[in-house]
């Protein structure tokens, strides 16, 4: 003799689906962490730092930004709108101008051999520039090399970096490298 | 005698509800699969800076966090109004940074330890000085990949 099981009443799945809804609601946020993505240089102890280190005057981009967010750009006063396209005539140097950095040719995959630059561009800041402006120079910084890259890529594979393949993403990268160095900070006096 | 009856005092039939659940569980099952869990409540304030060259990090389970600004209300009294850094649910000074960062590399695996990513919240009004001291810390525990953290800027 079976007996029919009762049914098990559904009225509260709602309010216990809400709950679970609510809890998630506060508990997670909805958005995502992104950034500019950068890689310091390995930590050198301060008395193994040679500084006779030379580096040709045409080879380095020099961008120093002062306490008042100033830019100095190769000696020279500077606004924000302009470096990024200062950056990438330094980086590119399409007429080999004496002024701007030498090349060296190398073989690259897929190009052949090119015409690779050695500037690097070098950035300093002031204890007490604010970080935005910091950022805000990195950004324009970084974005003159992936504009580079993406002519490069569009003029070679008719597509833009982000849809290159490893292969290719690596030859570009290796065609305009992206050589921000930051300098070491430097105390300057005692405590 | 009409064919259109007048329907006198016949009730609403009440709307069925059984389909309710089905509808909440839909939205919770949105919400769990779009978004992350909160990392720590903020003890700091943080407005981010705004940059283009974005690049998402992708891993959760790779980064690390710091952030740096000034203290929220409540705390300004202990604390002051400098800002200070906080990592994990507590703040810290820029020498509590390397044991930080190996007790996160600590809690990795042997083989995701290579990729691990510090993420760098940052106020925007803060003081490069302090930054600076925190990416030489990272640069002494070999920390070396980090991330800016930063909004999307919307140019008009």
């Amino acid at each position: 003799m079976s007996r029919k099981t009762p049914e098990v009443p559904a009225a509260s799945l709602a309010d216990i689906a809400f709950m679970l809804l609510i809890f998630f609601l506060v508990t997670t946020t909805m958005d995502v962490d992104s950034g500019l993505e950068r890689r310091l240089p390995q930590w050198v102890p301060p008395e193994q730092i040679d500084e006779d280190q030379q580096i040709k005057e045409r080879n380095v981009f020099v961008v120093l930004v002062n306490r008042n967010n100033d830019l100095l750009v190769e000696g020279e006063y500077a606004n924000i709108g302009n470096l990024r396209e200062m950056a990438k005539e330094f980086m590119a140097n399409p007429y080999n101008d004496e002024t701007l950095p030498e090349k060296e040719p190398k073989e690259v995959a897929y190009f052949g051999e090119m015409m690779i630059t050695k500037g690097v561009i070098s950035l300093r800041n002031d204890m007490d520039t604010q970080y935005g402006t910091y950022i805000a120079v990195q950004n324009e910084l970084v974005a003159a090399i992936n504009e580079l890259r993406n002519e490069l890529s569009r003029q070679q594979f008719g597509k833009s970096y982000n849809e290159l393949d490893m292969d290719q993403q690596n030859a570009v990268r290796e065609v305009y490298p992206s050589r921000i160095s930051e300098a070491e900070p430097k105390k300057v006096g005692g405590k | 005698m009409s064919k259109f009856r007048k329907k006198g005092d016949k009730e609403l039939p009440a709307i069925s509800t059984a389909s309710l659940p089905d509808i909440v569980f839909m939205l919770l099952f949105f919400f769990m699969v779009s978004t992350t869990m909160r990392e720590v409540t903020y003890m700091v304030d943080i407005k981010l800076p705004t940059a283009t060259e974005l690049s998402k990090l992708e891993k959760k389970s790779l980064v690390s966090y710091i952030y740096v600004g000034e203290p929220k209300l409540q705390y300004q009294k202990t604390f002051g109004m400098a800002p200070r850094i906080q990592l994990n649910d507590q703040f810290a000074n820029v020498a509590d940074i390397q044991d930080y960062i190996i007790a996160e590399r600590e809690s990795r695996s042997e083989a995701e330890r290579n990729q691990m990513i510090t993420s760098i919240k940052v106020d925007e009004n803060t003081k490069m000085g302090i930054v600076t001291d925190i990416k030489q810390e990272l640069r002494k525990s070999a920390a070396l990949h980090i991330n800016y953290s930063s909004r999307q800027r919307v140019d008009r």
